[in-house]
C-alpha cells in the first residue's frame, strides 16, 4: 500500500515538472513577440534589417525613447485617451450603478419594457449602428473631437448595468426596507447603503471597462482626424504607416511599447480584481 | 417577479409612498434608457431607413426599395468579406482546445503558477492595436520575428501578410495568441469549482484520467466552453482593428477583408452609405441571431428575465 502510495507521488512528480516545462515553453512563446517588440525598440536601423537576425543589440538605442515624443502626437494621444476613457468610465460607472439599483431593488414603472429594450442593446453590434452615428455627431459638428467618444458612454453600460443588478440580487430586500421605514430618501439608500455593498463589483467592472475604451480603435478613426485630436492607439497606427516607409521600425516598436504601459501598469496594480472579475463575468454570464 | 406582486397585494394607503418609489426608481433608470433611445434605438432605425436609399451621407437620400439588398446578393467582395469572416472563427475551437489544456495544467500545484498565469495573460490586456503592428512586422517575410524563429528550426516561412494563402493563418495564429489567456481563465475558474469529491470518486471506481477527463472535466466546464464559443463569434463577427492595420488595403485580393472592414471602407473610403449600411444590416441580423441563440440555451444566464 505505501509503496503504492510512493510511486504515485513520484509519478506526480514527474507529470509536474513535465508540466511546467510544458507551460514554461508556452509561456516563452507568448512573451517572445512583446520581448522582442521591446529589443526591436533599442535597435539600430541597421540591426534591424540584420542577417542573420540580431536578438540584442550591441549597444541598445535608448535614444528611441527620446525622440518619439516629437516624432508623432503621443502625449497628445496619452492626454485623449485619458480624457475619453476617464471621462467615460467615471461618469458612466455611477449612472450604470444608479440604474442597476433601481432595477434591482425599486418598483420602475414599465420595468419588464425596459428591460427589454437594454436587452437588446446588447445584441446590437457597434458596426450596425456606427454609421448612422457617425451621420448624427457630424451634422452637430462633433467630427473631430472627442464627443462622439465621450457622450454615449456617459448614459451608461448596460453590460454593466446587468452585471451589477446580478450582484444585487444577493442583498436582501429587507435591508432597503428598513431603511426607507428609518425614513432615508432613495439617494440616500443609494449612496450610504447600495454603493458600499457593490463597490468590489464596481471596482472590477470600473477596470474592465477602462481597459475596453482605452484600447478601442474603430470609433477613435471614424471621428478623428486631426492628429492632435487622436487617441493613443490611433496615433500609433498612423506612426506605423508613416514610419514603415522609412523603415524606421525601432521608433514604430518604440511608440507600440509605450502604448502598452499604462494599462500594464494597471493590470499589474490590479490584478487580483482583473482576473475574478474576468473569472466572474464567464461563470455567471 | 416579488415586486410585481407585493404592489399588486399592498394596501392603498401606501400609493403616495409608490408614487414618489416610482419616480425616482425612472429618474435612476433615466440615464441608460435616454442612451438607448439616442445612440441605439433612433441609429438603428435611421440604419433600418437608409439602407434602402442611395444615400452619399450628404445629399439628399432617395428610396430605392431593396435594391441594396439585392446589389449584396452579387456583389463579390461582400461575399469574400463574409467568407473570409467565417474563416476567421476557425481559431475559436483551437482557441477553446488550447485553453482547455492550458487551464487543465495550471490546476495542478505546480511552481510559479502565478507567473506563468500572468504571462499568458498580458497579451489579453494589451491593446489590440500595439499588438497588430507587433505582428504585422513580426510576419516580414525577412526580418520578421516569425520567419527568424521558424529559420531556427529549418523551416522556411512564407511572407505572411502578403500571400493568398498565409495571410489569414496568420490573423488567426495571432488572434489565438491574444485571446488564450483569457479562455485560459475562464476554463480554470470553472475547472476550480467542480467538487473534488467527483474526482475522487471516479478514481475509487478505477476512472482513468482520460475517462474522468472526457467524463467529468468537459461535461462541467461546459457552460463555459458554450459562453466563450458565442462571445468569440459575436466579437469574431466584428473584427477590424487586426486587420486594418495589419492588411491597410484589405489584403492582396481582399484576401484578409472582413465585413466590418469592407463596411468601413464603403463607408467612409468610397461614401456609399445606402450599400454599407445594408452591409451592416445584414451583419447586424447575423449577430443577432447568435445572441438570440445564446439567451435560448443558456437558460441559467444571468440575463434572463425574471
Amino acid at each position: 500500500m505505501s509503496k503504492h502510495l510512493a510511486t504515485r507521488t513520484s509519478r506526480n512528480r514527474v507529470i509536474n515538472i513535465i508540466t511546467v516545462i510544458i507551460l514554461s515553453v508556452g509561456g516563452i512563446v507568448m512573451i517572445a513577440p512583446l520581448l522582442w517588440m521591446f529589443t526591436t525598440s533599442i535597435k539600430t536601423k541597421l540591426e534591424v534589417y540584420a542577417l542573420p537576425p540580431v536578438w540584442w543589440p550591441s549597444k541598445p538605442q535608448w535614444d528611441t525613447y527620446v525622440r518619439m515624443w516629437s516624432a508623432g502626437t503621443i502625449l497628445d494621444g496619452i492626454k485623449n485617451s485619458a480624457i475619453v476613457s476617464l471621462t467615460v468610465t467615471i461618469v458612466g460607472t455611477f449612472t450604470s450603478s444608479l440604474a442597476a439599483f433601481a432595477l434591482a431593488k425599486l418598483r420602475v414603472p414599465g420595468r419588464n419594457v425596459i428591460f427589454i429594450g437594454l436587452l437588446s442593446a446588447i445584441m446590437i453590434p457597434f458596426p450596425t449602428i456606427m454609421l448612422p452615428q457617425f451621420v448624427m455627431f457630424s451634422n452637430l459638428g462633433w467630427v473631430d473631437t472627442l464627443l462622439p467618444l465621450i457622450i454615449p458612454g456617459l448614459f451608461g453600460n448596460i453590460v454593466m448595468i446587468f452585471f451589477l443588478r446580478q450582484y444585487l440580487e444577493s442583498v436582501p430586500n429587507s435591508l432597503i426596507e428598513a431603511a426607507k421605514i428609518d425614513g432615508a430618501s432613495y439617494w440616500k439608500i443609494f449612496t450610504r447603503l447600495i454603493f458600499p455593498i457593490i463597490r468590489p463589483a464596481v471596482a472590477a467592472q470600473f477596470i474592465l471597462w477602462f481597459m475596453g475604451i482605452w484600447n478601442d480603435y474603430l470609433a477613435p478613426i471614424i471621428y478623428l482626424n486631426s492628429p492632435q485630436n487622436q487617441t493613443l492607439q490611433v496615433v500609433i497606427a498612423n506612426m506605423n504607416v508613416t514610419y514603415a516607409t522609412q523603415r524606421d521600425y525601432p521608433l514604430i516598436m518604440g511608440a507600440s511599447c509605450i502604448a502598452l504601459v499604462p494599462i500594464l501598469v494597471v493590470f499589474v496594480v490590479f490584478q487580483r480584481q482583473i482576473i475574478e472579475s474576468v473569472a466572474l463575468t464567464g461563470t455567471k454570464g | 417577479m416579488t415586486t410585481a406582486t407585493k404592489s399588486r397585494v399592498q394596501p392603498r394607503r401606501h400609493s403616495q409612498l409608490y408614487r414618489s418609489e416610482n419616480r425616482w426608481a425612472l429618474l435612476f433608470v433615466a440615464a441608460p434608457v435616454m442612451g438607448f433611445l439616442l445612440f441605439t434605438a433612433y441609429p438603428l432605425c435611421f440604419a433600418l431607413y437608409a439602407s434602402l436609399t442611395n444615400w452619399n451621407g450628404l445629399g439628399r437620400m432617395k428610396f430605392i426599395g431593396v435594391s441594396n439588398y439585392i446589389g449584396l446578393l452579387g456583389n463579390a467582395n461582400f461575399h469574400k468579406a463574409l467568407l473570409n469572416t467565417l474563416f476567421y472563427m476557425i481559431g475559436i475551437p483551437i482557441g477553446l482546445i488550447l485553453s482547455l489544456l492550458l487551464a487543465m495544467a495550471m490546476n495542478r500545484k505546480i511552481r510559479g503558477r502565478t507567473i506563468l498565469r500572468t504571462v499568458y495573460y498580458i497579451p489579453v490586456i494589451s491593446s489590440l492595436a500595439a499588438i497588430a503592428i507587433l505582428w504585422q512586422w513580426a510576419y516580414n517575410g525577412d526580418f520578421g520575428l516569425v520567419n527568424q524563429a521558424l529559420d531556427l528550426i529549418g523551416i522556411q516561412g512564407p511572407n505572411w501578410l502578403q500571400s493568398t494563402t498565409w495571410a489569414k493563418p496568420g490573423i488567426i495564429i495571432m488572434a489565438v495568441w491574444k485571446g488564450l489567456g483569457y479562455s485560459m481563465l475562464l476554463y480554470l475558474a470553472a475547472i476550480q469549482s467542480v467538487p473534488k469529491s467527483l474526482y475522487e470518486a471516479a478514481t475509487l471506481d478505477g476512472a482513468s484520467g482520460s475517462r474522468q477527463f472526457t467524463a467529468i472535466t468537459i461535461p462541467m466546464v461546459q457552460p463555459v466552453t458554450f459562453f466563450l464559443i458565442v462571445t468569440n463569434i459575436i466579437g469574431g463577427a466584428q473584427i477590424f482593428t487586426e486587420i486594418n492595420i495589419m492588411t491597410p488595403t484589405g489584403g492582396p485580393e481582399l484576401s484578409t477583408a472582413s465585413a466590418v472592414w469592407l463596411i468601413w471602407r464603403e463607408a467612409f473610403r468610397y461614401q456609399k452609405m445606402g450599400s454599407a449600411t445594408a452591409m451592416a444590416i445584414v451583419l447586424g441580423l447575423i449577430v443577432m441571431i447568435v445572441t438570440l441563440i445564446q439567451f435560448r440555451l443558456n437558460r441559467n444566464s444571468s440575463f434572463v428575465l425574471d
